[in-house]
């Protein structure tokens, strides 16, 4: 049996909470000796109240930009006493693709030796859901009331562009690939870089019963990619390989219609949205042979 | 050195750090054993660890089990139910 004890029951999460769901198969990819350090976001809170906390695994919380200079410490320190664990920085989109990514920057150019994941909620959860750098096109959120203007910010491209050993997306609809792509992670020596897609009840607007569904039909859409990127290539997922061609790919609606947070957008944003996700996929394209 | 108001914010791995959780729940997942195929689908996804496979058993830790119906929606044969709470 996979083990799960990163996360115990009775934590301070949503119903249905996509983090939590995350948190588990990183235990199930990990399984013990393994330090986090919790960047400021839902899943600071999401722990509970002292004296008890709801991460099995030891965890460090602490300012955005902090972590990734805190765990190139904590990686050294380990190695020096001879210990082998396994330090992965826990993130939320805000916290990467904004507020702290000056510092994540730095320690992917440094090559540390850690696991850098971040948890894709797609807004800035734990203080009312604004809009982050990752946010897509046409969501509404509350700092965007008639809907973003302008794409989600493509992290994991602009991380391989850090020339880092191992950059890979995963979807917590998909356990296994991503479990997997954690598991080889660890097996390699320098900064990886995982994103998962941590669909939300409550900041994309649906049934919170229907988080694994949701980030399924982000992955059978085509609009959230499964790869890796070893070796300078990208290796895409076979859950995703349907996405390579645009005939084969399920209509962007069946995603979009299922969320409250698209309500507003027109044909003309479905189209932006629809010709973003061409271009995701031709980039992809391009890098499978370099 | 020692400092007079000296605290440690350290804490321990608990169950319970955020409450009996399943006082937040209205409709409670209710399997249906003969129909449950051991999966273990519901295992897999639910967020707060709150099934528990004994056996091949699927067994719902009602202390804490949201009710969010994760584990329902996943379950390929609708072994799992949501049914309302009393009251
Ligand atoms: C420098 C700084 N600015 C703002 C905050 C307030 N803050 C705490 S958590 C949070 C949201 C984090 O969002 P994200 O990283 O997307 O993680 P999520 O809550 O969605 O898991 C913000 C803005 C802070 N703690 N520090
Ligand atoms: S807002 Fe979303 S990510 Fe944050 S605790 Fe609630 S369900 Fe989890
Ligand atoms: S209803 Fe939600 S919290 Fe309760 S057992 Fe099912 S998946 Fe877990
Ligand atoms: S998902 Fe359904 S069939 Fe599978 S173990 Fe759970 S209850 Fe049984």
């Amino acid at each position: 049996m996979l083990n799960d004890t990163s996360l115990m029951s009775g934590t301070s999460a949503c119903p249905g909470c996509p983090e939590n769901i995350a948190m588990r198969m990183l235990s199930m990819a990990l399984g013990k000796d393994v330090a986090l350090v919790v960047i400021a976001g839902c899943s600071s809170v999401t722990q509970g109240l002292a004296p008890k906390n709801a991460y099995g695994y030891a965890s460090l919380n602490i300012a955005f930009a902090a972590g990734p200079p805190a765990a190139s410490g904590m990686w050294r320190a380990y190695k020096r006493r001879n210990r082998d664990v396994t330090v992965v920085v826990w993130a939320g989109d805000g916290g990467t693709s904004d507020i702290g990514f000056a510092s994540l920057s730095g320690a992917a150019e440094r090559n540390e030796d850690f696991i850098y994941l971040c948890v894709d909620n797609e807004a800035y959860m734990n203080t009312g859901g604004h809009r982050s750098g990752s946010t897509p096109h046409g969501a509404l959120t509350p700092t965007t009331p008639e809907g973003k203007s302008g794409n989600k910010k493509e992290i994991p491209f602009i991380m391989i562009d850090h020339n880092i050993p191992y950059v890979a997306t995963a979807s917590v609809g998909y356990p296994h690939d991503f479990i997997d792509k954690v598991r080889e992670a660890k097996t390699i020596r320098g900064f990886k870089y995982v994103h998962v897609l941590t669909p939300d009840p409550y900041g994309w607007l649906f049934d919170p019963s229907r988080t694994a569904e949701v980030a399924k039909l982000a992955v059978q859409t085509c609009y959230w990619p499964l790869f890796k990127w070893k070796d300078g290539r990208i290796e895409v997922s076979p859950e995703s390989l349907h996405c390579l061609k645009k005939e084969t790919r399920r209509p962007l609606k069946d995603f979009l219609s299922i969320q409250g947070r698209f309500k507003k957008i027109d044909e003309k944003g479905i189209e932006d949205l629809e010709r973003y996700i061409d271009e995701l996929w031709e980039r992809i394209s391009l890098n499978l042979k370099r | 050195m020692q400092h007079e108001y000296q605290y440690f914010p350290i804490t321990v791995p608990g169950k319970g750090a955020g409450g009996q959780t399943g006082t937040w729940r209205f409709v409670r997942p209710v399997v249906n054993l003969n129909k449950c195929i051991g999966c273990r689908a519901c295992w897999m996804f639910c967020p707060e660890a709150t099934i528990h496979v004994i056996d091949g058993k699927v067994e719902v830790d009602y202390d804490y089990c949201k009710g969010c119906g994760i584990c329902a929606n996943v379950c390929p044969v609708k072994a799992i139910l949501m049914e309302g709470e009393d009251q």
